[in-house]
C-alpha cells in the first residue's frame, strides 16, 4: 500500500524547513537507507533517508521549496506494481495518545505588542532578523571593531555553531579568532579567563549553560572575584554566552535555567534578553564591557524574528529594563523567554479589560528595580514570570524588593509565576506542566486584581 | 622597590659559576626565607589572619626560574604565593601589608595572603582553588600566542593540583595550540597532609604531559642552579613556538601546609633530614664560600640587609591603616567606558 513520506523534524524545536534538493525522481526504486532528499533549516542540513523500500510514485513538494511544515507529505512511496493513484489523499499527522492535553506548539510568530519607550532617533528603519542572526551580527561587528575580540567554544568554527549562531564567522575571521575547542569546558573557560586577564576580549560560547556547570568554578572564583581580590588592579573583560533554560524535550540535564545562579554573584554582570534587537544591542555592550558578562540566550528564541533597528553600531546599555507595554492595572515583570508568556497574557487580559504594564528586565545584574518599583507604585500590583525554579528565584527577589521599597503601594501580594520545583521531565505533557504558561500568568493577574 | 627584579642578563654558566649571579640567588632566596619567617611570627602575634601558606624550603624554584624571565613574561600560582611575588620583584612591604589586611597591601587589604596581583610585574595571582591557576596560566600564554610575541607564561602548581582534571584539559589544549607555557609542578611531596604516594597512581609527575606530547623533566628543586638550567631549556622551547613544557621540581616544604598543621603526616626526622642535607640556601652559601666568591663577612652584610628589608616590611604592614570602610563596595566592577 502507498505510503506518504513526511517532512521530518531535524531537531526538537524545528517547525518547518526547506526541501533543498531531491536525490531521487518519480519512478525510481528505493531501498531503506537510500538518500531521498536534502532538508535544511536555519541551523542544520540533513540528508533524509528512505525507511521503507518501494518506488517513488509522486513528488509532492518540489525541490527548492521553503517553509515546508514538519509532517507535511513530501512524496508518495508505492509498493512494486502499485499505481500512483493509490496514494492516500492527505496524511493524517501522527497523533500520539495523550494523558491529558496535547502540548501546543510554541508560538512561531512574535507577539503583536509594540515596544514603547524605545529611545531611537526619528526616522529609524528596522529589519526583521532572527535572534540567531542578531547575535552573530553583534559578535561580527565587535570583532571587526577590535582585533582583541575573539570567539571560542565547541563547534563554533567549522561546524558553524551547534545552533548555527556563528555561521560564516570562520570564513570572515579565520581559525585564530574563531576557535573550535575540545569538549573541555573547565579547561577552555580557564584559558579564556587567563586571556582576558592578559587584556584580550574573549567571547566564550557554551553550547548550553548546562555544560558551563563544568566551568562554573572558573566563572565565579576566577572571573568574577579577581577584580575585588586584586584591589581593583585586574580586569576580566570576557563574555560567557550560550543557550540557557528549557529548549524542547531535551530532558533535565539540558533544560536548566541558571539565571538566578549567576545573578547572585558580585563581580558579574548578567543579561538575559528576549527580543533580537536587545540581543544585538546588549551583546555588543557586553563585549565592550570591561567586566565578565554572563549572556543567557534561549534556544527556542534563536529562530524567532523581531524588528532590529538599522542603526550603525546599535548598542543597548546593560542594567536598564524595557517597558514593552504600558498599563495601569498590574505590572508584569519578566525576562528572557518568560516575556513571551507575559506579553501573551497582557494581550489576552486586554481583551478582558485588564490593562497590564509589561516590563522586560533584560539585565538581571545589575537589575533595574527602579523601573519595576516606579511601575508598581502606579499599578499597585505585580506578577513576575520566569521559567527557572521557584525557590530563591528572580521573582522572589523582586517581591522582597517591592515589599521593602513600596509596601504601602501594594494592593495585593506579589505572585511569582515560575517553573515547577522539579527536574525537567521528558514526556511532552509533563514538560509542558513543568514550565510556566500564559494561563498561569493570566490567572495570577486575575488573582492580584481580585477579578 | 626594596628588592630589584633581576632578569636574565647572562646565559647560564653552571660549570663556570658566576659570582654575581650566585650572590643574587643567595640574596633573593634569603629574602623569601626571612620574609616568611617574619610572616609566621606576625601570624603568631595575631597580625595576620586566616590562611597563611609559607614557602620556606622551596625558595630555589622561583628564584632559579625567574632568572630566565624577561620583560612581558607572566607568572601565576596557587595560594602559596609569597615567594613568587618576591622573586618577580614585587615590593615586600606591599606583600606583607596585604598579609596584615591593610590599605598598603597589593590588593589594598581585600585579597589577603592567597590573593595578590601585580599588573606591573605581570603577576596574575594568588589563586585559592587548587589547580585553577593552570588554565589561567595557559590563557596568559594564549594571549602571547594570539599577539604573536615571544613571551612565555609560568604556571606554577603543586603535586596536589597535578591530579586535578582541569590540568589535563589544559595540557591538551596547550599542546594542541602550542601555547608558550612552562608548567612548573612544585612537588613538595605533600598535598596538604596527603603524601604523593597516597594520592598519585604514578609518582613521576614530569611524565604527566606525555599523553599530550608535552616534554617534561624532573629537576632538583633544591638546587637553584639546576632549576635555572632546566628553566632555560623550557623557556627556550616555549619562545621558539614549540609549545608547552613541564618541569617537575622536587622540593620540600619545611613548614606546615598552612599555619595550623597537625604535623602528624610526616616525621620530625624526615623534615630535619631535608633541612640538614638539601637546604637550597645552605647549598648556595656553600658554593659561595668554598668557591671563595664570598667570605662569611660578605654574607653577613647580605643577611643584615635582608633583615632590614624584612623589618621595614613588617613595620609598614603593622602601621599601614586598615582599609576605609567605604572600600567595602569598591573594586567589584570596572567602570564601563
Amino acid at each position: 500500500m502507498a505510503i506518504n513520506i513526511l517532512m521530518p523534524a531535524l531537531s526538537p524545536t524545528m517547525e518547518e524547513g526547506n526541501l533543498a534538493k531531491w536525490m531521487v525522481k518519480e519512478g525510481d526504486s528505493v531501498e531503506s537507507g537510500d538518500i531521498l532528499c536534502e532538508i535544511e533549516t536555519d541551523k542544520a542540513t540533513m540528508e533524509f533517508e528512505a525507511v521503507d523500500e518501494g518506488v517513488i510514485g509522486k513528488i509532492l513538494i518540489a525541490e527548492g521549496s521553503e517553509g515546508v511544515k514538519v509532517n507535511t507529505p513530501i512524496a508518495v512511496l508505492l509498493e512494486e506494481g502499485e499505481s500512483a493513484d493509490a496514494a492516500p489523499a492527505a496524511a493524517p499527522a501522527a497523533a500520539a495518545p495523550r494523558a491529558e492535553e496535547a502540548p501546543a506548539p510554541a508560538a512561531a510568530t512574535p507577539v503583536a505588542s509594540t515596544p514603547v519607550e524605545q529611545d531611537l532617533p526619528a526616522g529609524t528603519t528596522f529589519k526583521s532578523q532572527t535572534v540567531r542572526e542578531a547575535i552573530r551580527d553583534a559578535m561580527s561587528e565587535e570583532m571587526r571593531r577590535s582585533a582583541d575580540v575573539f570567539l571560542m567554544g565547541e563547534e563554533v568554527a567549522q561546524y558553524q555553531g551547534a545552533y548555527k549562531v556563528s555561521q560564516g564567522m570562520l570564513d570572515e575571521f579565520g581559525p585564530k579568532r574563531v576557535i573550535d575547542t575540545p569538549i573541555t569546558e573547565h579547561g577552555f573557560t580557564g584559558i579564556a579567563v587567563g586571556a582576558a586577564f592578559a587584556g584580550l576580549n574573549p567571547i566564550v560560547e557554551f553550547m548550553t549553560f548546562n555544560f558551563a556547570m563544568q566551568a562554573i568554578d572558573q566563572i565565579i572564583n576566577s572571573a568574577a572575584k579577581t577584580r575585588y581580590m586584586s584591589g581593583g588592579q585586574m580586569t576580566c573583560p570576557i563574555v560567557f554566552r550560550g543557550a540557557n533554560g528549557a529548549a524542547s524535550r531535551v530532558g533535565a540535564q539540558h533544560s536548566h535555567d541558571y539565571a538566578t545562579w549567576y545573578a547572585q554573584v558580585p563581580g558579574l554582570k548578567v543579561v538575559m534578553p528576549y527580543s533580537a534587537d536587545d540581543y544585538k544591542g546588549l551583546l555588543k555592550s557586553a563585549i565592550r564591557d570591561p567586566n565578565p558578562v554572563i549572556f543567557l540566550e534561549n534556544e527556542i528564541l534563536y529562530g524567532r524574528s523581531f524588528d532590529v533597528p538599522e542603526i550603525e553600531d546599535y548598542t543597548v546599555p546593560i542594567g536598564k529594563a524595557r517597558i514593552w507595554r504600558e498599563g495601569d492595572d498590574v505590572t508584569i515583570v519578566s525576562f528572557g523567554i518568560g516575556m513571551q508568556y507575559a506579553l501573551e497574557a497582557a494581550d489576552k487580559l486586554a481583551e478582558e479589560g485588564i490593562s497590564a504594564e509589561v516590563i522586560d528586565l533584560r539585565s538581571l545584574r545589575p537589575m533595574d528595580t527602579e523601573t519595576v518599583l516606579k511601575s508598581v507604585m502606579k499599578t499597585n500590583r505585580c506578577v513576575t514570570v520566569e521559567e527557572g525554579f521557584p525557590v530563591a528565584s528572580i521573582g522572589g527577589y523582586i517581591s522582597a524588593t517591592i515589599m521593602q521599597e513600596a509596601f504601602d503601594y501594594l494592593d495585593a501580594p506579589v505572585i511569582n509565576c515560575a517553573g515547577k520545583d522539579v527536574p525537567m521531565p521528558y514526556a511532552a505533557n509533563l514538560e509542558k506542566l513543568a514550565l510556566v504558561t500564559t494561563e498561569e500568568v493570566i490567572s495570577a493577574v486575575k488573582s492580584v486584581t481580585y477579578r | 622597590m626594596a628588592s630589584a627584579k633581576k632578569t636574565a642578563k647572562k646565559p647560564a654558566k653552571t660549570s663556570n659559576l658566576d659570582k654575581e649571579e650566585l650572590l643574587e640567588f643567595y640574596r633573593e632566596m634569603l629574602l623569601i626565607r626571612r620574609f616568611e619567617e617574619k610572616a609566621g611570627q606576625l601570624y603568631g602575634m595575631g597580625l595576620i589572619g586566616g590562611f597563611c601558606h609559607l614557602y620556606i624550603g622551596q625558595e630555589a624554584i622561583v628564584v632559579g626560574l625567574e632568572a630566565n624571565a624577561k620583560e612581558g613574561d607572566q607568572r601565576v600560582t596557587s595560594y602559596r604565593d609569597h615567594g613568587h611575588m618576591l622573586a618577580c620583584g614585587m615590593d615586600p612591604k606591599g606583600v606583607m601589608a596585604e598579609l596584615t589586611g591593610r590599605e598598603g597591601g597589593y590588593s589594598r587589604g581585600k585579597g589577603g595572603s592567597m590573593h595578590m596581583f601585580s599588573r606591573e610585574k605581570n603577576f596574575y595571582g594568588g589563586h585559592g582553588i587548587v589547580g585553577a591557576q593552570v588554565p589561567i596560566g595557559a590563557g596568559l600564554a594564549f594571549a602571547n600566542w594570539y599577539r604573536e610575541n615571544d613571551n612565555v607564561s609560568f604556571a606554577y602548581f603543586g603535586d596536589g593540583a597535578a591530579n586535578q582534571g582541569q590540568v589535563y584539559e589544559t595540557f591538551n589544549m596547550a599542546s594542541l595550540w602550542k601555547l608558550p607555557c612552562v608548567f612548573v609542578i612544585e612537588n613538595n611531596k605533600y598535598a596538604m597532609g596527603t603524601s604523593l604516594q597516597r594520592a598519585s597512581s604514578t609518582p613521576d609527575l614530569y611524565t604527566r604531559g606525555a599523553a599530550f606530547g608535552i616534554p617534561g623533566e624532573a629537576v632538583d628543586g633544591m638546587d637553584v642552579l639546576a632549576v635555572k638550567a632546566a628553566g632555560e631549556k623550557a623557556v627556550a622551547h616555549c619562545r621558539a613556538g614549540k609549545g608547552p613544557y613541564i618541569l617537575e621540581m622536587n622540593t620540600y616544604r619545611y613548614r606546615g601546609h598552612s599555619m595550623s598543621d597537625p604535623a602528624k603526616y610526616r616525621t620530625r626526622e624526615e623534615v630535619q633530614k631535608v633541612k640538614e642535607e638539601r637546604d637550597p640556601i645552605d647549598h648556595v652559601r656553600d658554593l659561595l664560600l668554598t668557591g671563595k666568591h664570598a667570605s662569611e663577612a660578605d654574607l653577613k652584610v647580605i643577611d643584615k640587609d635582608i633583615k632590614k628589608i624584612v623589618i621595614e616590611a613588617a613595620d609598614f604592614a603593622s602601621e599601614s591603616p586598615e582599609p576605609a570602610l567605604s572600600e567595602l563596595y569598591t573594586d567589584i566592577l570596572a567602570e564601563a567606558n
